[in-house]
């Protein structure tokens, strides 16, 4: 792989990471290792640990992916890997 | 119109839009016959995905488990979304560069090995065999419970409409089938939701409307839950784990790498037409998937409390749950009870013969329930509840009227088909692309590979419908052994086959095996060797759960990461791929130059 392409992998793996940080804080951290913790705190009637679990995980991974996707784009075209 | 022709009407009116759709979207060649041409837009994939995806166990079966399992349940929640972004990230966009039609051909590809291809065929036809068995025997289920007619008279309609949408128009067909397959069952699905969070709560939203306070109250529904079920003796709702934290966390990551590597959701992100709309199809999918998964738990919650207020009149009232009179008397009961009795999903039984029925949990290790229910002469719980009937019952039992209840049939029945035909294709590819022109025949014709794909989807909907009519005994452990398959060898090899350049042929091979037999063999000490009772060899490895209290449905990310492990061991010790196949990575993850998804090999 040339100089450019060793950067675009790079700047991918970035993201990538930076992604599934997120990922793994919400569902594993937020949803299951801290839900005690944070139960004590409310979001309307739902406890925020309960909350993450059944909820709010669900909506981050839908976010978390349509950024992923937008951001994939912008580092495409900035190594000019992109089609078309 | 009484209840029974409504459900004919509505349930007959889907399925002749499926098979207009299916006359209208005939495949004429093997590019639309695997992958609809490749020409299918990010959101219309998302659509179908999402019906691929949400089978008979997430539309029927599902919110009942939540509703039993009360926090745990989130397991579910999060294992079959969060598997989503895995895919997004670390698999579609890649596979669809690489534009092949088939699972086995990437790795058969990557590892330049017709062996691994047949291993990985192997695995392929194992997890989706086995997943199909379900979703025809929820086929069955549907039927027999809603038009009256036999489960094996269910089978056989099913095997028959899917017979005319795959094999005529094969993955073109499918897809749009199961557009409008989805729309069927998100409609089924959150309007009776609906209904039911507005009667609860007064909010339209049932994801609002669990965090909401309940009508007339300044208690939120989940506080009246948790303190009703724990005076029955039950779990708190809102933090009742699944075994142990570890359980759940390991749990929860295997039902995640498994969904990624379920072959026929891959195989939906060869239809898009370039890179970049399988990264954004992913992120489509899971929005479609999303509207049902984040309603499911306001379904369980709110079914739970409704049946809890069935049964005993002190829940609305806010009197002692433990009070004579609280209890309802069994002749009394809603006819809904008696006509899901007759199916003996829910049964009811007078131990302390007193003519009312008493539901709790007697059991339970909370001395102050039991000394209440004690004093109170009651002798056993005398109600039991199958927790599939949560959704099916849902409408009935919140009162709704009939072309709701029609509306549940005919999303329960579009669940199953639409998984089952996506299974199917998978199934079919395999055998007609990775073996028949993969292994036996490379010089086939086009045409002649059409036929054989066409040949190869009628018989593996024979013996669907077959194993669909005769069940093995393992019929219900099965999906839990398709995700530990896909999870243990398939996830892993794609995976390595991506980010690392210098994976070779022995290390993916070796770790394919490796991951497989130890989840297999674990599985199969629980359940039994191939599901066969009695066969189970629990000493040999110390008893349940030995591994950490992992229980077998939940070992699938252990076998992944054994895997990776036995891969990179036996990679350092072997020698590097050729230097095409390196070539062969980078330009993978490239997006750059993405062409029509083709067969060649």
């Amino acid at each position: 792989m040339d100089k450019s392409g060793e950067a675009y992998w790079k700047a991918t793996l970035g993201l990538l990471t930076k992604i599934l940080v997120v990922w793994f804080l919400v569902s594993f951290g937020a949803g299951i290792l801290f839900a005690d913790m944070l139960n004590g705190i409310h979001l309307g009637g739902y406890p925020l640990g309960f909350w993450f679990a059944q909820q709010g995980s669900i909506y981050i991974f839908v976010a978390l992916i349509f950024i992923y996707a937008k951001k994939m784009g912008e580092i495409d075209r900035k190594f000019d890997v992109h089609e078309e | 119109m009484d209840l029974q022709t409504t459900i004919y009407l509505v349930v007959g009116a889907s399925f002749a839009l499926y098979i207009g759709i299916a006359l209208w979207a005939r495949a004429g060649s093997t590019s639309e016959f695997y992958v609809a041409g490749g020409g299918v837009g990010p959101r219309v994939n998302g659509m179908a995905t999402a019906a691929d995806w949400m089978s008979a166990a997430s539309f029927i079966s599902m919110a009942g488990l939540i509703s039993n399992m009360g926090y745990g349940g989130g397991l579910f929640l999060m294992g079959w979304t969060g598997g989503y972004v895995l895919l997004a990230l670390l698999l579609a966009p890649y596979l669809r560069k690489f534009g092949k039609f088939t699972v086995p051909q990437f790795i058969g590809d990557r590892f330049y090995s017709k062996s691994a291809s047949t291993v990985a065929v192997v695995c392929l036809l194992t997890a989706s065999l086995t997943y199909v068995i379900g979703q025809m025997t929820g086929v069955g289920v549907a039927f027999s419970r809603f038009l009256g007619v036999s489960s094996e008279t269910g089978i056989y309609v099913g095997m028959g409409i899917v017979f005319v949408y795959a094999v005529l128009g094969g993955m073109k067909g499918i897809t749009y089938t199961q557009v409008a397959q989805y729309v069927v069952l998100i409609f089924a699905y959150t309007v009776p939701a609906i209904f039911i969070s507005l009667h609860l709560t007064g909010n339209p939203i049932p994801q609002l409307g669990l965090g909401g306070d309940l009508v007339g109250t300044d208690m939120s529904l989940l506080q009246k839950l948790d303190s009703i079920v724990v005076d029955l003796g039950f779990g708190e709702y809102t933090t009742t784990t699944a075994g142990s934290t570890l359980n759940m966390f390991v749990y929860t990551l295997s039902l995640m790498i498994g969904t990624a590597g379920l072959p026929h959701v891959i195989m939906r992100f060869f239809t898009v037409p370039t890179v970049a709309a399988a990264r954004s199809s992913a992120g489509w999918a899971l929005v479609f998937i999303a509207i049902l998964y984040t309603t499911a738990p306001a379904v369980g919650a709110m079914a739970k409390l409704n049946l809890h207020s069935t049964v005993n009149t002190a829940v609305v009232s806010g009197g002692d749950l433990y009070a004579v009179e609280s209890s309802i008397k069994a002749d009394e009961r809603p006819d809904w009870m008696k006509r899901w009795e007759k199916t003996g999903l829910l049964k009811f039984e007078d131990k302390n013969g007193d003519g009312r029925i008493q539901y709790y949990n007697d059991k339970t290790k909370n001395d102050e329930a039991k000394a209440k229910a004690e004093a109170a002469g009651w002798k056993g719980n005398e109600l039991t509840v199958n927790p599939d009937i949560i959704v099916l019952a849902n409408p009935e039992i919140a009162l709704l009227p009939n072309w709701v209840i029609a509306l549940v049939a005919a999303g329960g029945l579009a669940a199953a088909l639409s998984t089952a035909a996506g299974l199917l294709l998978a199934i079919s590819s395999a055998i007609s692309h990775d073996l028949v022109k993969g292994v036996f025949n490379p010089n086939i014709s086009e045409k002649g590979e059409l036929m054989a794909g066409k040949i190869a989807m009628a018989v593996s909907i024979f013996v669907a419908g077959y194993l669909g009519l005769n069940p093995p005994g393992f019929a219900a452990g099965t999906v839990a052994l398709a995700f530990g398959i896909a999870a243990s060898s398939l996830f892993p090899a794609i995976m390595m086959g991506i980010f690392s350049k210098k994976m070779n042929k022995e290390g993916a091979i070796a770790g394919m095996l490796a991951g497989l037999s130890i989840t297999l063999f674990y599985v199969f000490a629980h359940k039994g060797i191939f599901f066969i009772k009695g066969t189970e060899y629990l000493d040999l490895i110390g008893g349940p759960n030995p591994f950490f209290g992992i229980t077998p449905e939940a070992f699938g990310a252990v076998g992944a990461l054994f895997n990776f492990i036995v891969a990179f061991v036996v990679d350092k010790f072997t020698k590097e791929p050729p230097e095409h196949i390196q070539h062969l990575v980078e330009s993978v993850r490239t997006p750059r130059g993405s062409k029509a998804v083709d067969g060649a090999h």
